[in-house]
């Protein structure tokens, strides 16, 4: 069968959730083997995306688009060319490997749940690398932050994993919000939601906020200073998802935004020398940091985020050949960093402990996993043929001639490829040489489903390194040109150029790496004392503002909840008069009043009842005659309706005013209130005097509308369309259910809501009164209480 | 209210003022009327029902919560809306169809059945606030 593009998006986009969704269902089925069956998964995605391989070399690209909002100009559109293609077949590969030793490492019953998370994730990440759409692009990854989220906290029952999933999620969510809104402008720019078709918008008015905005949200991704503290503590997570998403996959997706967003956006200073500072720091802290850890998977973690800062600091750089030893870089490091992170994870599961200080003499009792950890830490030191050191001698070579800026990066890079080869060294030489330590656990060998990511990640790393010309030609040129937005040729092949200066910046990063190990101990211990004496990290930053910000939030809660009925009525009703008046009085449209009251007889008579009716409400001396006076002017309004020609009006004002008056006097025997108003003076005179205000208000609201000249259009609408449209005579009922039919049903659903709102209210109350009234007695007379307030 | 004149006139009423609300509702389309008007008298018919014989009884007649009877309404009037879809129609189209019952022509549309559905929402919505406040023994 002919695999076409949309099918292998398809599979490599949609599957996956699918897959997350059936995960629980599998895990019941298969049990243990679940990690063998969802494996397939991405290994269907990886072949069916490895032909385009062929189509992308030429320069093609690729273009998928399915409706998805027509109305809205929106298409689920992907995209497929060198960049994202390298991408999604690394997220494919590696994660059959880390499904298939999830597996293994996590048994019983929380592993279907634990699948599902990882499948989901890996769509999103899928998504997030083809999506051409920017609307799918935010979609994408604001659900790689949420199964971020998910994973990390899946541990639950622990507080740390619970802080760290939030952490991780409120600082990627925070730039999730910038890539919004670096979506709208664009969108705002451009007119259009398809990224490629956006073009250059260097020129544009809105660049430099474009670029603050797109920084953001790839800073924070992929943790660059001074977002970069939520990724050490995503270690929190199971160790495969911080092997697939926290080093290998979902952090990259900062890297991938900046590569994406460099035809669009790269090449002027601000956009460069950003990069190029927050990668250079990035770099180093990480690096530096990593000496500081004993934990195998902090050291891990604070060397991803120097291998981060390296990727950014070299897109930064931008020439052809930072850019393709960016690729390069992302490639090799994607396996040997994922290598090692499953292979901590089988010493962990081995062993018991992940200290290193407490780790020996493994490659007896672990010879795979030291065959793995041989190949991976190989790559990471740099060394010829594996891919690593092709990726290590193309940066030099990028960056060995130019300008101050180049040189600075040089050095950074040279300080930063040394640390972290020592810290590759140490990584394979202190848990497998030397005496064999005694663990917490008898070291044992971790089953084949955790030793095939190592071993064939590794062996992958070096079979590449022997044949960089091809990777050139079908992975890192087209990935280059997607990049620059220009054709590329590959110069790669397989040679040491023993004369060029990259070579020799090798050798001297070797050197360092060496030195640096052999005095790792000490480096630590100076180290420790500087963070003891300086004592305070961006972690603890975070809290401050985390919580600040929780804490405000409180405090503006409490000032505007106070729980004081009487008060939210005033403030109510006091705004409910600024806003009938103010915009009028503002505006010089206050009205003249009515010139003559030319009224009929019985038209002054219902005026008068309506009158007595409101007198007798605020002269009444008890509640329930105050409460039937307030029918009474209910009700003069009622045939006001009728007189004026509304009966439908008139007829449902007639039924609301008996309900109301039935229902106020439920209420008010429920409340149990006095049954005369004890307010003292001057509350009587406030709400009196909002009260007046309030009927003042709305007067002049509707004498100023009735002054106005009246618009006739929508009665001519109806009263022409009624009968012939909608087959009835009565406009206000076929407005009601028919020419306006969806606002009916909106009102209908609020009237439902509202009526469970109000069971819920009075159910509450009950639940308080047992404390109060003794049930078994027959009801005594209403009790006196101290001066309860009503609303009027 | 215990009053043996109200206890014994209440059915009678109750009855009288739930067909009416059925009438109301009917005429809706050409006289005033409708659904929601229709609704209000027979919650009041409830109501007053509740008030004569106990929330117990009147919950009882009842068969149902009645908030299911609000619950009810609107399925019916989203139903009513969603019908138009089947006839590739937008949303709440009304669609009229008409037949002969013994020699007078009777129409039937969905914007009728709509009313239909907001009569049910506004009755089972008033009558379960009313009877939850009447009611003191607690089961709202």
């Amino acid at each position: 069968m002919e695999v076409t593009p949309d099918i292998a998006i398809a599979l490599a986009v949609l599957l996956p959730f699918l897959a997350a969704a059936l995960a629980p269902l599998i895990h019941r089925l298969v049990g243990d083997l679940s990690g063998w069956v969802v494996a397939l998964v991405p290994v269907a995605a990886f072949i069916a995306l490895w032909p385009l391989l062929e189509r992308t070399s030429t320069g093609e690209v690729v273009r998928v688009a399915w409706p998805w909002a027509p109305s809205w100009g929106l298409e689920l559109s992907f995209l497929i060319d060198g960049l994202s293609l390298v991408f999604a077949l690394t997220i494919a590969g590696v994660g059959a490997f880390v499904l298939l030793y999830s597996g293994a490492y996590l048994k019983g019953h929380r592993q279907g749940r634990f699948l599902g998370f990882l499948l989901a994730f890996m769509g999103a990440m899928q998504g997030l690398v083809l999506a051409d759409n920017l609307v799918a692009l935010y979609l994408f990854w604001e659900l790689t932050s949420v199964a971020s989220f998910l994973l990390i906290g899946f541990d639950h029952t622990r507080q740390a994993a619970r802080r760290a999933a939030i952490q991780a999620l409120v600082v990627t969510g925070l730039g999730g919000l910038a890539l919004l809104a670096a979506g709208v402008a664009i969108y705002a720019i451009t007119g259009g939601w398809a990224l490629s078709a956006a073009g250059d918008l260097k020129g544009n008015a809105a660049y430099p906020l474009l670029v603050g905005l797109v920084l953001l949200a790839a800073f924070t991704k992929s943790a660059q200073l001074p977002f970069h503290f939520w990724l050490p503590n995503a270690m929190e997570a199971p160790t495969p998802v911080s092997a697939y998403l926290h080093s290998a996959t979902m952090v990259q997706g900062g890297v991938y935004l900046v590569a994406r967003m460099t035809p669009h956006l790269g090449g002027e200073a601000i956009w460069n020398l950003t990069l190029m500072a927050f990668g250079g720091a990035t770099l180093l802290w990480g690096a530096i940091a990593a000496l500081l850890q004993t934990d195998l998977k902090q050291m891990l973690a604070q060397t991803t985020l120097a291998s981060l800062g390296l990727l950014m600091l070299l897109l930064g750089a931008g020439t052809e050949l930072a850019v393709t030893a960016a690729v390069l870089y992302f490639v090799a490091h994607a396996l040997y960093k994922a290598g090692l992170f499953l292979v901590v994870g089988a010493i962990d599961h081995g062993t018991g402990t992940r200290d290193i200080t407490m780790l020996g003499g493994l490659r007896d009792p672990m010879t795979v996993s030291f065959i793995g950890t041989i190949m991976a830490s190989a790559a990471m030191f740099g060394l010829p043929p594996l891919i690593g050191f092709f990726a290590k001698e193309e940066m030099y070579a990028a960056l060995a001639l130019g300008q101050l800026e180049s040189l600075l990066a040089l050095a950074a890079l040279v300080l930063g490829n040394g640390l972290l080869g020592a810290i590759g060294l140490a990584l394979l030489i202190k848990p497998f040489m030397g005496q064999l330590l005694t663990t917490p656990i008898e070291p044992h060998e971790a089953p084949v489903a955790m030793l095939a990511g190592p071993v064939v990640l590794g062996l992958l790393g070096i079979f590449l390194g022997f044949i960089p010309a091809l990777v050139g030609e079908l992975a890192v040129a087209p990935a280059t040109s997607a990049i620059l937005g220009v054709a590329v040729d590959t110069h790669l092949k397989f040679a040491v150029d023993l004369f060029g200066p990259a070579f020799w910046l090798s050798v001297a990063t070797w050197v360092l790496a060496i030195g640096l190990f052999l005095r790792l101990d000490l480096a630590r211990s100076l180290l420790r004392r500087l963070a003891t004496t300086i004592g305070w990290t961006f972690d603890t930053g975070f809290d401050w503002v985390y919580f600040g910000i929780v804490r405000f939030a409180g405090a503006v809660t409490r000032l505007l909840h106070h729980g004081r009925l009487e008060l939210y009525l005033f403030v109510v009703f006091v705004l409910l008069v600024v806003a009938a008046i103010g915009p009028l009085w503002l505006m010089d449209g206050l009205p003249r009043g009515p010139q003559s009251l030319d009224l009929r007889f019985y038209e002054w008579g219902l005026v008068g009842l309506a009158v007595l009716g409101v007198g007798t409400v605020v002269y009444a001396r008890r509640r329930l005659f105050a409460i039937l006076a307030l029918g009474v002017q209910g009700l003069a309004v009622a045939l006001l309706y009728l007189v004026f020609g509304a009966p439908d009006l008139s007829f449902t004002q007639f039924m609301v005013e008996i309900l109301s008056v039935v229902i106020l006097a439920l209420v008010m025997t429920r409340l149990d209130l006095d049954s005369a108003d004890p307010r003292p003076l001057e509350d009587w005179a406030r709400d009196g005097g909002v009260a007046l205000l309030g009927g003042v208000a709305v007067t002049t609201l509707l004498w100023a509308v009735i002054e106005g000249p009246f618009d006739l259009r929508l009665s001519t609408f109806f009263n022409a369309h009624s009968v012939p449209i909608a087959h009835g005579h009565n406009i206000v009922n076929v407005i009601l259910v028919d020419f306006r039919g969806l606002d009916t049903l909106g009102e209908i659903s609020v009237v439902m809501t509202a009526g469970i709102a109000i069971l819920a209210l009075i159910r509450g109350a009950r639940r308080q009164r047992p404390v109060e009234v003794v049930p078994a007695e027959p009801q005594p007379q209403p009790k006196r209480r101290a001066a309860r307030k009503a609303a009027p | 209210m215990n009053s043996l004149i109200f206890r014994t006139i209440a059915p009678l009423l109750v009855a009288v003022m739930l067909v009416f609300s059925v009438f109301v509702l009917l005429r809706g389309h050409n006289e005033p009327g409708g659904g929601f008007i229709g609704g209000l008298i027979a919650a009041s018919a409830l109501t007053i029902y509740g008030m004569a014989m106990g929330v117990a009884a009147a919950r009882t007649a009842l068969k149902a919560h009645p908030l299911a009877y609000a619950g009810f309404g609107v399925a019916l009037a989203g139903l009513a809306g969603v019908l138009s879809i089947l006839f590739d129609v937008p949303f709440l189209t009304g669609l009229w169809s008409s037949f002969e019952f013994d020699g007078v022509e009777v129409a039937i549309s969905t914007p009728m059945v709509f009313d239909i559905g907001v009569y049910f929402v506004v009755f089972g919505t008033i009558s379960a606030v009313a009877l939850a406040l009447e009611d003191d023994e607690g089961g709202a």
